[in-house]
């Protein structure tokens, strides 16, 4: 069981929460995950653990509601539990000191970069986050990201905040050498989170340059300690479960077609779990 | 006076086109009548043999003697005191290889059933009023017990009743190891899982969940920080093995655990009231023939599987599966691929499994596991037709605790090694038992193994404290009247 200390919603969908787990909090690093349950008979999801304060024994995630279990989770308030939460899981990315860092998150992955940049930046690299969204109002923790970061680019869809286009256009450009001079400067590293056609877009436009590039993988998972093998994905002509070899993979080596494949699994299933929870939603609303 | 009677007395079981549709418990168990009746069949030897092929030599005789005179309180303290979980082990013990494997009634007619009984006496027990409450800990020193599989379950029921205060850690939502993911409904209910665990609890061991020893803390924490005077590592042998053969990563395969996982843990058979999904199409492949394999395809009929087919490269001989569960398969209309080698999962554009290609094997001289060696028969491919493939070819320890441990000794096989009698690792204070000494083994064997880790703990630890006994306080050492 993990209290939620505080709520925050980024946008209508995505809500940010600082949840009371005073082991997790001590053991994390960055980049690491939870695994979360949130009642009886749920199912277990991963989700990124943004930040982490030991001192406080605080965590925070940010949630986006996209199926049955995130949007009952985006459901609980302040004050309320978390039925299950088990971690910190996965390890940290291995990042050599030294040189530039580019870390792009499109959507919620925006905040998995909070305490990855946070982390390089104290260690002495120059980091840059590019973070995107459709528009202004669904770019989340600006300021938070702003912080700990030497850059930060925003990039939108329709131009209504930073650079109009797509994160791997702006990534382009950097790595092109536009923005010498004042701008960030060509990345040396990319570590990229988000959903992932984001992630394989960001790989395409890293892998002619020749950059080093990590990606978090977040395929299916039910346990997180390597028993099941549901997580497994293809790096190289190896099978790694990601969940205890992972999340960050080489983005060059990854099988993103077979991970696409597989999160894909029960995607039908997941419909219809969806539509009975729209249907119980109506209900309870019209009872009330 | 006892009646010889030449035939094991059978329990009932539900039929098997009704149960092979549902996850209900397959057998119904004995009836009073029936249970001393059959306890009448137990001859009484002098050398009571089936003694010896018991892990933790649950006094036979006595305990079916007991049945036969109608007292059942008596059985049930006979074989308690013996075994920690007689109603699970009553159900999933391979009674043909152990205790009914050497009793006598074996030389001429069939063994008595020992299973059946303890099985009878453990459900008898469940139904009886619970009795005293958690007496509370009489010793200071803490104990951690990581992992909550019969081995770390039956070691905390023992230290609390040394008058130790224990903490177990479980990594998953729910305490039961193999016992509460991995064996189903059908062969061992919920209930009976809950209730031992519940009983653990009155009797005052802590159970703590969602925490993986050696990722939420290290192992050396708890005994550095937090104060723990030992800790006893029964983490199990959770990690599957794939074939690395081609294929094996399109949708509808899955590892026999992740597969039982989905079922048992997180009930999909509920779905969509439960919210965890699991797609099994008509035809599944299960490869392997051990316990795991037998409940993965048995499962997947229950899930709507119109065929359940088990793929194995070595024959019926060499099948490692409990007998009765076989029996149990074969009713429910498995069908078997003996000799049969799986080489490559087919599938179709979409990436899903459409087919198993195999290559028929023969077999050669034994191996090193003793068994006589497959080998392929040239030229012998075909194809099974099949839309999910479940692969249950054995699992191997979880290293994520042991690796993160410094000093912990594994061997070539990735097991922990300690001492067998004791359950000592290569480090002081730290035990262990179960299927992360062994590899994948039995419920008996794990839980026997945190019996005697339980006992060689309170040892070592009173040794310490008589050895320290001069400058300290003197500790009680005996429960005090209450
Ligand atoms: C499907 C199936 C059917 C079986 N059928 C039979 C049968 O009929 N008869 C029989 O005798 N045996 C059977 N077995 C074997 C038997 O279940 C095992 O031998 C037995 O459960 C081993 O017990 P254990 O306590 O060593 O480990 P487990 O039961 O594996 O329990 C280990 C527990 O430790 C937890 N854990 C692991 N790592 C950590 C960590 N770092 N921190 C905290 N917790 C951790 C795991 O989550 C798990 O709950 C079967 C096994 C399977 C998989
Ligand atoms: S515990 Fe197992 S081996 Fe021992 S008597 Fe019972 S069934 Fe037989
Ligand atoms: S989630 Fe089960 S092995 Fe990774």
């Amino acid at each position: 069981m993990a209290r939620i200390l505080s709520k925050r919603a980024l946008t209508s969908v995505t809500k940010l929460f600082v949840v009371e787990a005073p082991l997790i909090a001590a053991a994390a690093r960055p980049g690491q995950f939870v695994i979360v349950r949130v009642r009886e008979d749920g199912e277990r999801i991963p989700l990124t653990i943004a930040d982490y304060d030991a001192d406080r024994g605080e965590i925070t995630i940010v949630v986006q509601e996209v199926g049955v279990t995130t949007r009952l989770l985006g459901a609980l308030d302040e004050g309320d539990d978390i039925l299950d939460m088990v971690g910190p899981l996965g390890s940290a990315p291995e990042i050599e000191p030294g040189g530039h860092v580019v870390g792009v998150g499109g959507g919620f992955g925006a905040a998995a970069l909070l305490c990855l940049m946070r982390d390089l930046t104290e260690r002495g690299a120059p980091t840059t986050a590019i973070i995107g969204a459709r528009d202004k109002g669904l770019l989340i923790l600006t300021d938070e990201l702003r912080a700990v970061c030497s850059h930060l680019e925003l990039c939108t869809d329709d131009g209504s905040a930073g650079f109009k286009g797509l994160v791997t256009e702006r990534l382009q450009q950097l790595i092109d050498g536009d923005g010498e001079g004042d701008g960030p400067g060509r990345p040396d590293r990319v570590l990229a989170i988000g959903p992932m056609p984001m992630m394989r877009a960001v790989a395409d436009t890293t892998h002619d340059a020749g950059i080093e590039t990590l990606v978090s993988m977040d395929p299916l998972m039910i346990d997180g300690t390597g028993m099941c093998g549901g997580c497994r994905i293809t790096v190289g002509d190896e099978v790694k479960f990601a969940c205890v070899d992972g999340p960050f993979f080489d983005a060059h080596q990854v099988d993103f077609d077979e991970a696409v494949r597989r999160n894909r699994m029960y995607a039908d299933m997941e419909n219809q779990a969806a539509e009975r929870q729209a249907l119980e939603c109506q209900a309870s609303a019209g009872a009330a | 006076m006892p009646v010889k009677r030449i035939d094991k007395t059978p329990m009932r079981q539900r039929d098997a086109g009704v149960r092979a549709h549902d996850f209900l418990e397959v057998n119904e168990g004995y009836d009073l009548s029936r249970a001393m009746f059959e306890a009448e069949r137990c001859l009484r030897c002098q050398d009571a043999v089936c003694v010896d092929g018991c892990p933790v030599r649950i006094p036979i005789p006595e305990f079916i003697h007991a049945i036969a005179a109608g007292d059942m309180a008596e059985a049930a303290s006979i074989l308690r005191g013996a075994n920690p979980l007689p109603a699970i082990c009553g159900r999933v013990c391979p009674q043909e290889t152990q205790c009914e494997e050497l009793c006598h009634m074996n030389n001429r007619f069939s063994a008595a059933a020992i299973g059946h009984l303890e099985r009878f006496v453990a459900d008898w027990e469940r139904d009886q009023p619970a009795n005293d409450g958690a007496r509370k800990p009489w010793r200071d020193e803490k104990i951690a017990v990581i992992g909550s599989g019969p081995a770390g379950l039956v070691c905390a029921g023992q230290l609390v009743d040394m008058g130790y205060p224990v903490t177990v850690y479980e990594a998953l939502h729910a305490p039961g190891g193999v016992l509460r993911y991995g064996i189903p409904e059908f062969r061992l209910p919920n209930a009976i899982l809950d209730w031992e665990i519940d009983v653990l609890r009155q009797r005052g061991v802590e159970i703590v969940t969602n925490v993986i020893v050696g990722k939420t803390i290290a192992l050396d924490d708890l005994l550095n920080d937090m104060g723990f005077a030992a800790a006893f590592i029964g983490t199990g042998a959770g990690l599957p093995r794939f074939l690395g053969i081609p294929g094996e990563n399109l949708n509808g395969v899955f590892s026999a655990n992740e597969f039982l996982t989905r079922i048992n843990l997180m009930r999909a058979y509920d779905f969509p009231v439960a919210d965890t999904p699991m797609k099994v199409g008509k035809r599944v492949a299960v490869i392997g023939a051990g316990n795991t394999a037998m409940d993965t395809v048995r499962s997947s009929m229950r899930m709507g599987a119109e065929k359940g087919l088990i793929v194995y490269r070595r024959s019926e001989t060499e099948m490692t599966a409990r007998i009765e569960e076989y029996h149990h398969a074969i009713e429910e209309g498995v069908e078997f691929h003996w000799l049969t080698n799986p080489i490559e999962v087919l599938g179709n554009d979409e990436g899903w499994v459409t087919g198993l290609k195999c290559q028929v094997m023969e077999l050669g001289e034994p191996d090193e596991s003793g068994r006589a060696r497959p080998v392929p028969v040239a030229g012998s491919e075909f194809v099974i037709e099949v839309d999910n493939v479940v692969l249950s070819i054995g699992t191997t320890p979880n290293p994520l605790l042991l690796q993160s441990t410094p000093g912990l000794e594994t061997d070539r096989w990735g097991c922990l090694v300690a001492d067998q009698e004791f359950g000592r690792t290569t480090r002081p204070r730290i035990y262990a038992g179960g299927d992360v000494v062994t590899g994948a083994a039995t419920v008996i064997l794990a839980a026997g193994a945190g019996k005697s880790a339980a006992q060689s703990i309170h040892r070592d630890l009173s040794a310490a404290n008589e050895a320290g006994a001069g400058q300290m306080t003197i500790k009680a050492t005996a429960p005090p009247s209450a």
